[in-house]
């Protein structure tokens, strides 16, 4: 395995491990890039992962210090965890369920599609789908997605029989086990889904794809990738060319160090991401870096999320098994009809005991509750993910006076609902429920969202300089050697899951990157 | 040694040092009825407030926010049912109580601390059909992920 000294200036330095920093980190090294990762978190075998929702949380979890803002129920009943994410080699790829869905074509181009929308600050991607095409590809064959490239899909489990029966019973047409990225059979040395269960809670048996112990090895294996880890990067630092040239980071004893970079990529998820960038504020860059424009940290997005819970007469166990395989993609088309532009997705999801306590109806308690409790194993149960507006004044800021363990400022997230997310919400919410009511659900609960898992927008690609942070490469408009390589890069968040845009991206970006290089660029 | 709780049934019973031995069934008694599920014992909710009992021991701002508070919540139920809160019979008025009071910090710490405490007791799993851990056993792949069989009926 690769070790650089933190004074060759001649490495690529990625902050961030998880589907934007892992898959960039190894595409860079098959290039012959030589690449260091800096990752907060620890590494963990599959083998470590457990069974367990609140140790796995307690094990995986980024917990660090941060505070919220704004009308979402989030901020009242979970105020110290906006977003639910990793810190960890792999990042959000150990949490994530698996579903792997490409942008539909107009989802690229959203403000041309639904025109001008009161209070949302709409772009067009700077790229489209007929670009992006060969780069899902080469991202599904990479991460095993199912239904693509001949992979046949998951069995379905006993809350996708549920989902199925109700999908046909509102006529819906397009439903199936989902495009996860879970083999179905042995892939890339990697064994099949054994239907354990506990997909969020890190894949015990490696059949999910995981930048953590997928990608990272593979680039690792070229002698070209250095992972350091417990290593939290706490500010980037420039020269007088206005280039950066290292970052600073604390390791697991809180000692200080700097690596010399020739490029640095910022991929620590959309709350971290742009938080190292004000943090990295200077003379020069006096509203943090690459911020010219004052878009950093705007227009965070979390996707139009909640979730539909049913009872039925008789049993269902909707547990075991692949927690998010089985889709309903027909309410994903842009139709103004329903009253709201945009669309959403509907796909299974289970959650154990002790999280379906805390989540079902945060904050909730009496007999209503206990009742649907009592219910657990009569439940099914589906998520809702839809295309959430931007908005400028969703954003994350530095907190003004609460400061990190290293004296960083700390991260404030606000969030208000969108009345077109509101829309669309309920909606969902009403459809899901016909859904299940069709196949003899007795009791159906609408259940809020969570903290945010899919996490966007907040360093986000754009035609032009003043309407963005990066161009259509994740290059910042305002440092060349500087990018953006995570989920923040997203302009609009589609309707889809996000991790294989993310994915697609690092690909693409890989390949920009090591073309500037070489015609010494940057 | 503190006084003993025991429960209704004698089916639990709890020794507590720093918290009287009235206070604590009555802070088992307003677990029960946050988060009633007529098929757990006592014990399980006994489970999370005896950690309150050795909790209060070392913090002394604890033990005096639990009594004050609990006296608030016994002084409203005398006034209204002329009964100390775990003495009042019927649950419904013992809610009614409750919901007079949910911005009691007591409140809001008995709540919080059992919507964890109680569902991740993997004692109770079981009783409410959920099987926790699967790896070890090879997932649910042989063991019935798809054993539904109850859908071409509805």
């Amino acid at each position: 395995m690769a070790k650089f000294s933190k004074s060759d200036n001649s490495v690529a330095v990625i902050i961030g491990s998880g589907a934007g920093g892992g898959v960039l980190g190894m595409e860079l090294a098959l290039k012959g890039i030589k690449t260091v990762i800096l990752e907060a978190g620890g590494r963990h075998n599959p083998q470590d992962f457990v069974n367990d929702e609140w140790a796995s949380f307690g094990q995986i979890s980024w917990l660090d210090k941060r505070t919220t803002s704004g009308d979402w129920r989030v901020s009242r009943d979970f105020s110290g965890l906006p977003s639910w994410i990793v810190k960890a080699v792999g990042g959000s790829t150990l949490h994530w369920a698996g579903a792997s869905l490409r942008f539909q074509p107009h989802e690229w181009k959203v403000k041309t599609e639904y025109g001008n929308i009161k209070g949302a600050s709409l772009e067009d991607w700077p790229i489209d789908h007929k670009e992006m095409d060969k780069w899902y590809t080469k991202a599904e064959n990479h991460m095993g997605t199912l239904g693509t490239g001949g992979r046949e899909r998951l069995p379905g489990n006993n809350n996708y029989k549920v989902f199925e029966a109700g999908a046909k019973r509102m006529g819906y047409k397009d439903f199936h086990t989902g495009n996860m990225s879970i083999n179905s059979k042995p892939y890339d040395g990697r064994t099949a889904c054994q239907q354990i269960g506990f997909c969020f809670q890190g894949c015990k048996s490696g059949a999910k794809w995981s930048s953590g112990y997928v990608s990272i090895p593979k680039g690792e294996a070229t002698g070209k990738l250095e992972v350091r880890t417990h290593a939290q990067v706490l500010k980037i630092e420039h020269g007088k060319d206005g280039k950066v040239n290292g970052v600073v980071y604390a390791d697991k004893k809180g000692t200080i160090h700097k690596q010399r970079a020739r490029i640095v990529c910022v991929a620590g998820n959309s709350i971290e991401s742009p938080r190292l960038l004000l943090n990295s504020e200077s003379n020069m860059f006096k509203n943090g870096l690459a911020n010219s424009s004052g878009q950093v940290g705007r227009n965070y997005m979390r996707h139009m999320t909640a979730s539909t819970y049913a009872i039925f007469e008789r049993p269902v166990y909707f547990y075991r098994g692949t927690t998010m395989a089985g889709i309903v993609t027909d309410e994903s088309r842009n139709d103004p009809s329903r009253g709201f532009v945009g669309g959403y997705e509907l796909e299974t999801l289970a959650l154990g005991l002790p999280f379906m306590a805390a989540f079902l109806d945060p904050g909730q308690w009496g007999r209503e509750f206990t009742a649907s409790m009592d219910q657990y194993d009569h439940m099914a149960g589906l998520w809702i993910v839809g295309e959430d507006m931007p908005q400028a004044s969703n954003r994350v800021t530095l907190h003004k006076k609460f400061k990190d363990k290293y004296g960083m400022p700390t991260p404030n997230v606000h969030f208000s609902d969108h009345e077109n997310d509101i829309k669309m919400r309920n909606h969902a919410w009403k459809q899901s429920t016909a859904l299940y009511e069709s196949v003899g659900a007795t009791k159906v609960i609408q259940t809020p969202p969570y903290p945010s898992t899919h996490n966007l927008g907040t360093n986000r690609m754009s035609a032009k300089a003043r309407d963005g942070v990066v161009n259509k490469h994740g290059q910042t408009w305002d440092v060349k050697n500087l990018f953006i390589s995570d989920g923040s890069q997203f302009t609009t968040g589609a309707a889809e899951n996000p991790t294989l845009t993310i994915v697609a991206l690092a690909m693409r970006q890989a390949e920009y990157i090591a073309k500037q290089m070489s015609s010494k660029a940057i | 040694m503190g006084p003993t709780i025991f429960g209704k049934n004698n089916a639990w019973s709890a020794t507590f040092k720093n918290i009287s031995a009235d206070d604590g069934a009555t802070l088992v008694q307003m677990a029960r009825d946050i988060y009633p599920h007529d098929h757990l014992a006592d014990k399980y909710y006994a489970a999370v407030i005896s950690g309150y009992d050795k909790a209060a021991g070392k913090d002394k701002s604890l033990k005096g926010m639990i009594e004050k508070e609990l006296k608030k919540i016994n002084s409203a139920s005398k006034k209204k049912y002329k009964n100390n809160y775990r003495m009042i019979n019927r649950e419904v008025e013992r809610v009614d109580i409750l919901k007079a009071n949910t911005k009691s910090p007591l409140f809001a710490k008995v709540r919080g601390d059992l919507v964890v405490g109680l569902y991740n007791n993997k004692e109770v799993w079981p009783k409410f059909g959920y099987e926790g851990e699967s790896a070890s056993k090879g997932g649910y792949l042989n063991r019935g992920y798809n054993d539904i069989n109850w859908l071409d009926k509805v």
